[in-house]
């Protein structure tokens, strides 16, 4: 059989432009401003996307292809994206870009990514009782590796500024990056024909061009979440009985541990007064010179450090003192107003409050006596719960409500006599001790312990439940103490902790913990058997 | 009222001959049935059709001048059955639905239909929801065609190429007295593009017609002996009448040079990809000229063996493009082939994959294989073929993989069915997890995280079907989910008729948001909002209690998680016999904003005192346990880290989009969880007494603040 003749295939390639966003972001506006622009300009432009379900907040794809127009030629155009043939990839959310990516829409050869840089949280990171956040980094390094040419900044606040939505700012991110071959009228035109919202989507379209044109390479790299900024320690604060908790810190303690004693001073004299502060400097002052007098200073004082935060957070247990305080406050109503986006001349603000008081949280504020006296009860404590549990609405803003929490708050000179405070005393006097006997032969296993603390959080079921996680992992502390690798146990059982609500993951990790002999055989074996670093 | 409005997009319906329509590949498909003379229309809505329908309804007044009859039908099964209309009369009728499942509740209908033969035009449109962005089975269409005697459709995915399909579709019909379905994949049903339009021609014969003069005759209907010459009458009669019209007609398309070594056999549907892979291999350009030919099937079943025999005669070997498991155009190619001696070799599963969607990717990666094996010096060197497999080998993309969370689709902010599934959660902490059944709607969104509820789902409306089997005696009931779409497609006869006739004693959770919601919001028999052209408000419970439900409960407010929560309980626990029904009731937040949203707006420009409101939580308060997000899952409330170094974990917060439902306070109420979220009820225009109110107010409050303010103690810094 002969030769097929070769008749010349034409060079002609579409211009393939993915726009990936999660369903209600308007993704598919900016689809159409876009087809709107190539249509209005001689090209013929195929816009496609995927309905259905998926655009119900999932992750979804539109999808164009544009071309110039040619008389008497019909161009077919593709209905999905091509792996590796991508021109433009528009994600309108971090994570967004990092999925298209994984899908091999962003090629280095071809691809021009712009990227907004904010986070909107998938379940599966917001639902973990720690820190389930995935971590951003990831996503600016494969950028780099993966895109021709990337563009990323925050344009949901570009366009949140503007007033508008993130489609408009996308669209004048993709004006300025001269990925599509029309000028910056001819978009704004494209906006101006839709119809809807023109000033407001012109406005974020401006900012964003400008944005990019300022700076065509324009990454924000991310500041990373951990880092945060610590206070230094200032020398006076003109309040003498401040200052002299200041010159506490500076005398007794180590210089590494100034900043985090300094939040946890501050923190405990807007919790109670300065006698506190006082008591927390002075046994995070025996914490620090059993630090010192082993590795404190080889590992810049961590002990100290986490003593400092943990045990501030300790012994400023959210009561329902607390509580109250908190939502009495000036800065609070400042703080909702502001949130609430309140323009005081055409608007007013009521607050409500929800809360579900149970007569163990009511024992737990009164007189240590007479609190416990009712719980001896269990009859008269039923009788009671029944009057008191209930869901109470509470509208801070008319007097009546107000007052209500005005007093509660205002028992705070009460709390070191009640029943709540001394356990918690004694809770953190049972911790601080296993501490202190750590610190001698294993300063690190010391640390974790501390930082174990964390898992105590949050009120009623939820503290229960941390508590009980976290006598899980002092237990587990205890069993393993004697091992080299007592400290990563610890950490191991922490994170454990947190990766799920009913503590299942911590469960198994112990039955794990619980096969293990009294010293690690090497270190690769305990590490196999090791179940809850894969959840890390 | 529909989530999207087509009211714009339906004055492109009134073009006439020689104008260029540009617009959505549902808007086409109903020009098409306007320029095709139709007579009547029906449908159930379903994606990738849902905007059909919606088109339809938008258009109702171009349909009545035209004196096309639209119905929105109960069930897939009644809009099959709608076109029994033109068994008897020379009417042309379209019906469209979701496929395959649309297509499996129309079945009885559609193989009646087809049994009998039709007069007029018969086309059953179905949307085939198959790839990404599918929410049903992965199957095919095409095994219904074949096992009725329906001829399939599968056109080019252009604007043109699916209009002339509906023409074609309606004459095939009428020449062979054969229902035609025509199928229409996801993304051609929203391809956008542009055709040259015809005039919208009336019905030439309608269906008052038919009913002022009716016609009978027994050879049509299903019932020996007819029946058994039903079948004769197919392969004898109708067959060969298909085959006849779809050659004459060249349904069919050849293209590229025929004289080629190898060629490719493709279902139509599948042609743009086709040559978008061979493009990028340089064998052909954007503008579908192609080196190796390409027989495309606009009809994917019958096949008509002549010219598939004439376009493989003289080839080393055919590739068969055919998406989809079972094969069945493949193996019947091979017989086609086997039976006229032709020996020339015929690929298809094997460099292409047995199942999934054919993305270009894999049809490069197959067609690249094919002709690699068959024709090896026809592939170039010179060309750039992309490959996206380097970069996805690379350590920081590879390392992406753990990072990048999964985003499946969700309940809105605001959704009515969150509280539901809130509530059934602290049931289930209450007396343990039970066995669910769940339904399809948007209420099967409580299978993923954060409420992981839900054992299986059996179809549409079947969620109390599918527990019908647990009707023993045991130490739990069993749950079923109920939406009420489902409820009026089937579900008060499958489910709530069946558990009363059968003594069920387990709960059904009809989920009522008065919408056919996750179809894009339709209205159904029982929405609340009134249709001028349909009759609402027909209340779910009496349809419940009027086929014998004694145990019935109400409520009004699904954000009133308490109530949810012991009603759900006292059903779980009664000791009364027999099923147990709630009707949980509140509107679709989607569509509650877009009707209430522009109201209120303009109330508060035009200066009426207009409350709203807003959740938020207190940072200070928040311990970052997210004990309320595991109960809720709203895409309003997020994360974020307060920067506070004593605060390692962030701390729950709510964003700008929340739209005050109130599920959050309900929820912290009802799983006394904690005192950190608030209700900002904010007053727009306040009145004098309002302003009177709040000065009154803030002025006491503001100087009780102000003293403890001044016996606080704080670090200036």
């Amino acid at each position: 059989m002969g030769q097929v003749p070769h008749r010349d295939l034409s060079s002609d390639r579409p211009i393939t432009v993915a726009i990936v966003a999660m369903g209600g972001q308007g993704g598919g506006v900016l689809a159409d401003w876009i087809a709107g622009v190539g249509r209005t300009h001689g090209y013929c432009v195929q816009a496609t996307s995927v309905p259905g379900v998926a655009q119900r907040t999932g992750a979804t794809i539109y999808y164009l292809e544009l071309i110039k127009r040619q008389s008497g030629l019909m161009p077919v155009l593709a209905l999905m994206p091509t792996t590796g043939d991508v021109d433009i990839v528009i994600a309108s959310e971090l994570m967004e870009a990092g999925r298209a990516i994984l899908r091999g829409l962003v090629t280095p050869d071809k691809t021009l990514l712009i990227a907004s840089a904010q986070r909107a949280f998938a379940i599966s990171e917001k639902e973990k009782p720690g820190d389930g956040i995935a971590d951003s980094g990831a996503v600016y390094e494969a950028n780099a590796v993966a895109a021709r040419r990337h563009i990323v900044a925050d344009f949901a606040r570009v366009a949140e500024n503007a007033g508008s939505v993130i489609s408009a700012s996308l669209l004048g991110a993709l004006a300025a990056s001269g990925g599509l071959p029309f000028e910056r009228t001819a978009f704004e035109q494209a906006i101006r024909d839709g119809g809807l919202g023109v000033e407001a989507s012109l406005k974020a379209f401006a900012r964003a061009y400008d944005l990019v044109r300022a700076s065509p390479q324009r990454v924000i790299t991310p500041t990373a979440s951990a880092a945060l900024g610590l206070p230094s320690l200032p020398s006076s604060v003109g309040v003498a009985a401040l200052d002299q908790l200041l010159g506490r810190i500076r005398g007794e303690l180590p210089v590494e541990a100034h900043s985090m004693a300094l939040v946890g001073i501050k923190h405990l004299v807007d919790y109670q007064d300065t006698d506190y502060a006082q008591q927390y400097l002075t046994v995070l002052r025996g914490i620090s010179e059993i630090d010192r007098a082993h590795v404190g200073s080889a590992t810049g004082f961590l002990l100290t450090i986490e003593t400092a935060r943990h045990l501030a957070r300790a012994m400023a247990y959210d009561d329902v003192i607390r509580v109250a305080d908190l939502k009495t406050r000036t800065t609070r109503a400042r703080r909702v107003s502001t949130e609430a986006a309140i323009v005081p001349e055409r608007q007013i603000l009521q607050t409500t409050e929800f809360f579900h008081p149970r007569l163990d949280e009511v024992c737990a504020t009164l007189p240590a006596g007479l609190g416990a006296a009712i719980e001896r009860r269990p009859r008269l404590f039923k009788l009671l719960d029944r009057v008191v549990n209930r869901g109470r609405r509470i509208r801070t803003n008319t007097i009546f409500g107000f007052m209500q929490l005005h007093l509660i708050a205002g028992r705070k000179s009460k709390r070191r006599g009640t029943l709540r405070h001394g356990r918690e005393m004694a809770h953190i006097d049972a911790w601080l001790d296993d501490v202190r006997r750590y610190a001698v032969f294993n300063p690190a296993l010391a640390k974790e312990v501390v930082m174990a603390r964390r898992l105590i959080k949050g009120y009623s079921d939820t503290i229960a439940r941390g508590q009980s996680k976290f006598d899980k992992v002092v237990i587990g502390a205890q069993r393993v103490a004697h091992r080299t690798d007592a400290a990563q146990w610890v950490k191991r059982l922490h994170l454990a902790a947190l990766a799920d609500e009913n503590g299942d993951t911590l469960d198994g990790a112990l039955k794990t913990l619980a096969t293990l002999g009294p010293q690690p055989q090497t270190d690769g074996n305990s590490a196999a058997h090791c179940t809850p670093e894969a959840t890390v | 009222m529909a989530e999207r409005s087509f009211a714009r997009e339906v004055q492109d319906l009134r073009l006439g001959a020689g104008d260029v329509f540009e617009g959505e590949g549902i808007l086409a498909i109903t020009k098409a049935l306007l320029q095709c003379g139709v007579g009547y229309v029906a449908g159930y809505q379903g994606a990738p059709i849902s905007h059909l329908m919606d088109v339809l309804a938008d258009a109702q007044d171009i349909l009545g001048e035209l004196g096309v009859h639209f119905e929105s039908s109960a069930s897939e099964a009644t809009a099959a059955a709608t076109l029994a209309a033109s068994v008897m009369y020379p009417i042309r009728g379209a019906v469209t639905f979701k496929s395959t499942v649309g297509t499996n509740v129309a079945a009885d209908a559609l193989a009646n239909l087809a049994s009998g033969g039709v007069t007029g035009g018969a086309l059953v449109i179905v949307g085939e929801d198959y790839g990404e962005g599918s929410s049903i089975m992965q199957e095919r269409s095409h095994a219904f065609a074949m096992k009725s005697q329906i001829w399939l459709l599968d056109p080019r995915p252009n604007l043109p190429s699916i209009v002339k399909a509906f023409e074609d579709g309606f004459a095939l019909s009428e020449a062979s007295s054969t229902p035609v379905m025509l199928g229409v994949r996801i993304r051609a049903c929203h391809v956008t593009g542009s055709f040259v339009a015809k005039d919208n021609r009336r019905p030439a014969f309608t269906l008052a017609d038919a009913l002022n003069n009716p016609r009978r005759d027994t050879g049509r209907i299903v019932l020996p002996p007819a029946s058994y010459l039903h079948e004769k009458e197919k392969v004898e009669k109708r067959w060969p009448a298909a085959v006849e019209f779809i050659k004459t007609h060249k349904l069919n398309e050849l293209f590229g040079d025929e004289r080629a070594d190898v060629g490719i056999v493709l279902q139509g549907g599948m042609y743009n990809s086709v040559i978008r892979a061979l493009s990028l291999l340089g064998l052909a350009d954007t503008y579908g000229t192609t080196r190796v030919p390409l027989y495309v099937m606009n009809v994917t079943y019958p096949l008509i063996d002549d010219e598939l025999v004439a376009f493989a005669r003289n080839k080393r070997a055919i590739l068969v493009v055919e998406e989809g498991q079972p094969a069945y155009i493949e193996p019947a190619i091979h017989a086609i082939l086997r039976k006229a001696h032709i020996e020339t070799a015929v690929f298809g599963k094997g460099p292409l994959p047995a199942a999934g969607e054919y993305t270009t990717g894999i049809l490069l990666d197959g067609i690249r294989a094919f002709v690699a094996e068959n024709a090896r010096t026809m592939l170039r060197n010179d060309v750039r073929i992309p490959d996206a497999k380097p970069v996805l080998e690379h350590p920081a993309v590879k390392a992406l993989a753990q990072v990048v969370p999964a985003r499946p689709p969700g309940f809105c902010t605001g959704c009515p069915e969150r509280p539901i599934f809130s509530a059934l959660k602290l049931v289930e902490k209450e007396l343990g997890v039970h066995h669910v059944a769940a339904d399809i709607g948007c209420h099967l969104f409580s299978i993923n995280a954060p409420f992981n509820i839900g054992t299986t789902t059996m179809g549409y409306g079947l969620g109390t079907a599918s527990a019908s089997a647990f009707n023993v005696s045991a130490n739990k009931r069993s749950i079923a989910i109920m939406g009420d779409g489902g409820f009026w497609h089937n579900g008060l006869t499958s489910g709530i008729g069946n558990a009363v006739f059968n003594k069920s004693d387990g709960l059904t959770l009809i989920v009522d948001n008065h919408y056919s919601a996750a179809t894009g919001g339709q209205d159904i028999l029982s929405s609340r909002a009134g249709n001028e052209n349909r009759q609402t408000n027909a209340p779910i419970a009496r349809a419940v209690k009027g086929v014998g439900v004694e145990w019935v409960r109400e409520i009004d407010r699904t954000y009133d998680v308490g109530r949810m929560r012991d009603t759900i309980r006292e059903a779980l626990t009664t000791p009364v016999k027999g099923p147990k029904v709630i009707v949980a009731s509140s509107e679709c937040m989607l569509n509650r904003q877009r009707r209430e949203r522009p109201l209120i707006q303009s109330a508060i420009k035009r200066g009426q005192r207009v409350v709203r409101q807003r959740f938020g939580v207190d940072e200070d308060l928040c311990t970052g346990d997210h004990a309320c997000i595991r109960l809720s899952g709203c895409p309003s409330l997020s994360v974020k880290h307060t920067g506070d170094p004593l605060k390692l974990d962030p701390v729950a917060s709510i964003d700008q989009s929340c739209v005050g439902c109130g599920n959050c306070g309900e929820v912290a109420d009802a799983a006394v969880l904690c005192p950190s979220f608030y209700r900002a009820d904010i007053v727009h225009n306040p009145n004098w007494f309002d302003r009177l109110l709040a000065r009154v107010r803030g002025s006491v409050i503001g100087r009780l603040t102000a003293r403890r303010d001044r016996q606080r103690l704080v670090f200036p810094v």
